[in-house]
């Protein structure tokens, strides 16, 4: 069983081209930035042309123009940094015991023998339906939404975690025992650093459900937040501020994967990205 | 003559594969002197790996025992020399370590500080010559780079006995006689029992002291050949290659070993057959 031994290329430099030449990541970003750019403009088009419905498909600049009205009165950052706190807040209950309960799990059989069958359970409820339940028990206040991101969150991070550590291949075990590796350097040099990419992986699927939740969340019980800037401009039948929020969601969706993106290279550096 | 350095007494070790218990070892018995360059070959499967990691306390052995002498003034502390390193089949350097890292690994360990443990580190990772590889990831080696770092790996903890097995293998030709080369150099400098494993006669030849070479399933020990004898220390590579006692030793290793891998390659596909009859009914 090789592994890992048929690259044949010794250290990888960037340095060695010709300049001229774009590198296939400087290709693949551009055309990234290129193609959002290239369907508003079309939508633009579309709309100025009279092609489509405005009411219901405003053109960009129109919803551009609305933003900066909003963000000059104030409304649409506060909306902004009080969903943001709630998913920063919330993320947080639930990532940080999803890992150490994940890795508990990976590690101790035990552990996994009690908590496994709770999570099978429980897992297949979609988390938004247990809003009633935490709004009855918590309140309307910000308690009952950081209890519904931290409840989403917390599935994926652990179970991705345990599945990382369970992962990890046999061989680097061996090599701890063999070198005499003590319970605690089992576990800060081989099991966490092991399970690291999953880990990471379960922490951006957690994100991407924290936002998918936050906004539903918003639309029924808060005062606040993009998902209830969303739902009102729906009820007062706003079309524009509404493409507003849908925007910002976007942005937020985008920045925050960007986040845990740029925190994966820094600890996982020998994952290929 | 002295006290073996590794005593090997009716060492036995079976495994259960779908309820069915085969004999993977069986009844080895072997000294090895201190310093000896000890080579294995034998048929895929007939348990090298498993003898190797049975010594290295990876497995249990099911019955006979086996003995390592401790170095003089070896006392059982946690920092003490320890008893085995092990460089295996497959690639086995952590990925998330860099080079340094990982060769130090053992010492960590041991709880050897930090400034101490990297200066050893450092002067294994010159002797296998990747000096400025240091700080590297193990993703950015090539292959051949990442069996030296394993080899350092092992050498740095300066164990009583290396266990090495098929360490050059997924290597090609000339990556492989580099190696060859450089671990005899090392080997030469540190005089440590090697157990060495391989497929290749050639390698074998070259390396050791004395061949052993196993039979098919069940793994018993068909032969020693002692090459010692034939080409003495130190050794250049390229002369015993180049010699006329180099042909015929490799005649006589290969005679012993021909019948064993045809027999293993028949009970490979009577087993593969039964498989096959057993999916269809
Ligand atoms: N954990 C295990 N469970 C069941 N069978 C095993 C186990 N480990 C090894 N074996 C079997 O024991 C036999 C000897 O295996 P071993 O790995 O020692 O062979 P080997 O001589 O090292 O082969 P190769 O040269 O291909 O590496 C094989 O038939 C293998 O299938
Ligand atoms: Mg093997």
């Amino acid at each position: 069983m090789t592994f890992g031994t048929l690259s044949t290329t010794d250290l990888v430099k960037d340095g060695d081209r010709e300049p001229w030449r774009l590198t296939t990541r400087q290709i693949e970003l551009g055309l990234s930035i290129l193609s959002p750019i290239v369907l508003l403009a079309a939508w633009e088009f579309a709309a100025r042309a009279g092609w489509i419905d405005l009411r219901f498909f405003p053109a960009p600049s129109q919803v551009f123009v609305e933003a900066a009205a909003m963000i000059r009165s104030g409304q649409l950052i506060e909306d902004v940094l009080i969903s943001l706190q709630r998913i920063v807040i919330g993320f947080t209950i639930g990532a940080v015991p999803g890992v150490v309960i994940g890795l508990a799990m990976g590690l101790f059989g035990k552990v996994r023998a009690i908590i496994q069958p709770l999570v099978d359970a429980t897992f297949p409820i979609p988390k938004i339906a247990i809003l009633p339940l935490f709004i009855l028990i918590l309140g309307l206040g910000e308690e009952s939404k950081y209890a519904i991101i931290a409840t989403a969150v917390i599935y994926l991070v652990l179970l991705n975690t345990a599945a990382g550590v369970r992962n990890i291949d046999r061989i680097y075990l061996d090599v701890g025992r063999n070198y005499r590796a003590g319970k605690w350097m089992m576990f800060t040099d081989v099991a966490l650093p092991g399970a690291l990419p999953m880990i990471f992986a379960g922490l951006k699927l957690g994100m991407g459900v924290a936002l998918l939740v936050i906004v539903s969340a918003e639309f029924v019980g808060a005062r606040s937040g993009i998902g209830y800037l969303i739902w009102t401009s729906w009820q007062t039948f706003q079309v524009e501020q509404m493409y507003v929020g849908l925007m910002v969601s976007a942005v937020l969706g985008f920045a925050t994967t960007a986040l845990i993106d740029a925190l994966e290279r820094v600890l996982v550096p020998w994952k290929r990205h | 003559m002295p006290e073996p350095k590794i005593k090997v007494r009716g060492l036995s070790k079976h495994f259960a594969v779908k309820s069915r218990r085969f004999t993977a070892i069986d009844n080895i018995d072997l000294d090895i002197r201190g310093g000896e360059f000890f080579c294995i070959v034998g048929p895929s499967g007939c348990g090298k790996t498993t003898l190797l990691r049975i010594l290295a306390g990876l497995e249990q052995q099911d019955s006979g025992r086996f003995d390592i002498a401790a170095g003089e003034g070896a006392d059982r502390g946690r920092s003490a020399a320890p008893q085995n390193s092990m460089v295996f089949q497959e690639q086995s350097i952590f990925p998330w370590m860099t080079v340094r890292d990982n060769v130090a690994f053992g010492l960590k360990a041991r709880g050897i500080g930090k400034t101490e443990r990297y200066a050893v580190a450092d002067r294994f990772i010159d002797k296998v010559g990747l000096s400025g590889f240091a700080s590297a990831l193990p993703h950015q080696l090539s292959g051949g780079m990442k069996q030296r770092v394993s080899i350092a790996r092992a050498f740095a903890n300066d164990p009583e006995i290396l266990l090495m097995d098929e360490p050059f293998a997924a290597l090609d030709e000339q990556t492989k006689l580099i190696l060859q080369v450089e671990l005899l150099r090392i080997w030469e400098e540190t005089r440590k029992s090697v157990l060495y494993v391989t497929h290749s006669i050639d390698e074998a030849i070259v390396l050791a002291d004395r061949i052993m070479i196993m039979s098919a399933r069940p793994g018993r020990i068909k032969e020693i050949i002692d090459v010692s004898a034939v080409f003495p220390r130190p050794r250049r590579v390229e002369s015993v290659k180049s010699s006329a006692q180099y042909g015929e030793l490799f005649g006589r290793v290969w005679s012993q070993l021909r019948d064993e891998v045809a027999t293993a390659a028949a009970s490979a596909n009577e087993a593969g057959a039964q498989r096959e009859g057993g999916g269809k009914s």
